[in-house]
């Protein structure tokens, strides 16, 4: 259990990768850029996990008690919702290249074309 | 068996349980199919960080992970499919001039 | 590339990078482990500035400037997502037919909207408290509303959904984000520095200028994914382009 997280972290990275080099679909290859993106949560929320850590929130709790690392959750926490957007930006992007190209095969998609 | 040890053993759990739906989102051909995946991959992930005392990013996980991110999936393959869709017809209806490969 | 090579490539730098990380990961600090110098600062600056929630206290008071960079690319996602997405000139627009929808469903929808848009602005209003900010609440809010599609039709969702308003409100809460930072400057200290009083800590008043910011970031994240999954609704539902076929009136 001392490394085991950071190695499935590392493994869900390189499933997402692997999804988009072998992608057949641009929106397909999106949705693997999120499973590959949701290995930065995972390593970081287990980089910053305390054993026998609380939440790190004082509303109710004794102001000595022990936390887990809020620094990571912090960081965490806004590319969740950031990555969202972003991935609507691609998907949009995939609309367009539907729209201009006829396909959504990046295999297919040979030159630059106006 | 402490707590702490028996928070570390749910937290394995979890953490297999995002590898396997991780994996499992990856691998699927179909966007479709894989937008579901990812929206179960979104659950799995927000236990995990529930697991692991981050209920703030579990929050924001579940809303995005679960909804928006295969909402948008769904909504683009079912334009990117109609497109398709109309056109095979014009393909099948004559030859006016599609010239991409 | 050919797709064979690609794949060979793939291959070869996924062992390189399996076996650097692994080894990278036997050097880092085992997991739980109990030294995390960084986090128990943050934790004593957190109360030194009475805010509960230690997450919101480093997201919009010591590492503000952070989160603008952040909500400064989410802005600009949205921008980009609807410009990219906005009608041409070669596609009509198709009405959507009303959808039948159960009486059940519609209750169902009919409680649990009000609801959840009220789950949304609560968590937003206690971000300084207790789990939640401006980044989940608006997203709850966004989704809330999104409930209206599913318990009534794509209409009624088009009604209730003033899209001018958000857009403005959406770059209202990235420019809202920017003027308080200013408030700083404006009291002789740094840019985005907590200047406004701390109030007493536990209490929804506290924080200084952690709850301000938090509503400024609830409004433009959740006015923001209202504006997206308003483009890919409306692309999906109602736009029909005459260029569907990929070739021909290319621009």
């Amino acid at each position: 259990m001392t490394v085991l997280p950071f190695l499935t972290a590392g493994w869900i990275f390189l499933a997402g990768v692997y999804g988009m080099v072998t992608s057949r679909d641009i929106v397909h290859a999106v949705g693997c850029l999120a499973v590959a993106q949701s290995s930065t949560y995972v390593l970081l929320l287990t980089v910053g996990y305390r054993r026998g850590g609380i939440a790190p929130y004082f509303t109710d709790t004794p102001l000595r008690t022990r936390t887990v690392d809020p620094v990571v959750q912090a960081l965490a926490l806004t590319d969740v919702v950031v990555g969202a957007t972003v991935t609507a930006l691609l998907l949009a992007l995939a609309i367009q290249i539907r729209k201009r190209h006829g396909t959504v095969d990046p295999d297919a998609l040979t030159g630059l074309r106006g | 068996m402490n707590t702490a040890t028996a928070q570390e053993y749910l937290i394995a759990v979890a953490l297999v349980l995002v590898a396997a739906s991780a994996t499992a989102a990856a691998l699927a051909r179909d966007p479709v199919r894989q937008a579901v995946l990812l929206a179960v991959l979104g659950l799995c992930l927000t236990v995990l960080f529930t697991l692991l005392q981050a209920p703030d990013v579990a929050l924001s996980q579940l809303a995005v992970g679960t909804a928006v991110t295969p909402l948008l999936i769904l909504l683009t393959v079912r334009k990117v499919r109609r497109a398709t869709a109309s056109h095979h017809d014009r393909d099948k209806r004559g030859p006016e001039g599609t010239d991409e490969s | 590339m050919s797709r064979s090579a690609r794949i060979r490539l793939f291959w070869a730098a996924a062992v390189v990078f399996a076996v650097v990380y692994t080894l990278a990961c036997t050097g880092l600090p085992h997991f739980g482990t109990t030294v995390h110098p960084y986090g128990s600062r943050a934790v004593a600056a957190s109360l030194r500035q009475r805010t509960a929630n230690v997450v919101s206290s480093i997201n919009f008071d010591q590492r503000a400037l952070d989160t603008l960079g952040e909500e400064s690319i989410l802005f600009a996602s949205v921008l980009g997502t609807t410009a990219l997405l906005r009608h041409a000139r070669d596609e009509r627009v198709g009405r959507p037919r009303a959808g039948r929808v159960l009486p059940s469903t519609r209750l169902l929808g009919l409680v649990m909207v009000p609801l959840t848009l009220l789950t949304g602005v609560y968590i937003v209003a206690h971000g300084q408290l207790s789990p939640g900010g401006g980044f989940q609440g608006g997203v709850i809010l966004a989704t809330g509303l999104h409930m209206v599609y599913v318990a009534a039709d794509y209409l009624v969702l088009k009604r209730i959904r003033p899209l001018g308003v958000l857009d403005v409100a959406d770059a209202c809460g990235a420019g809202a984000f920017v003027a308080l930072g200013f408030a700083g400057l404006i009291a002789g200290a740094a840019f985005l520095q907590n200047v406004l009083p701390l109030g007493t800590f536990g209490e929804i008043s506290s924080g200084g200028l952690v709850p301000l910011l938090n509503a400024a970031v609830g409004i433009e994240v959740g006015s923001g994914i209202i504006v997206l999954l308003a483009s890919f609704l409306d692309q999906a539902v109602e736009v029909r382009s005459e260029t569907d076929s990929g070739s021909g009136e290319r621009t």
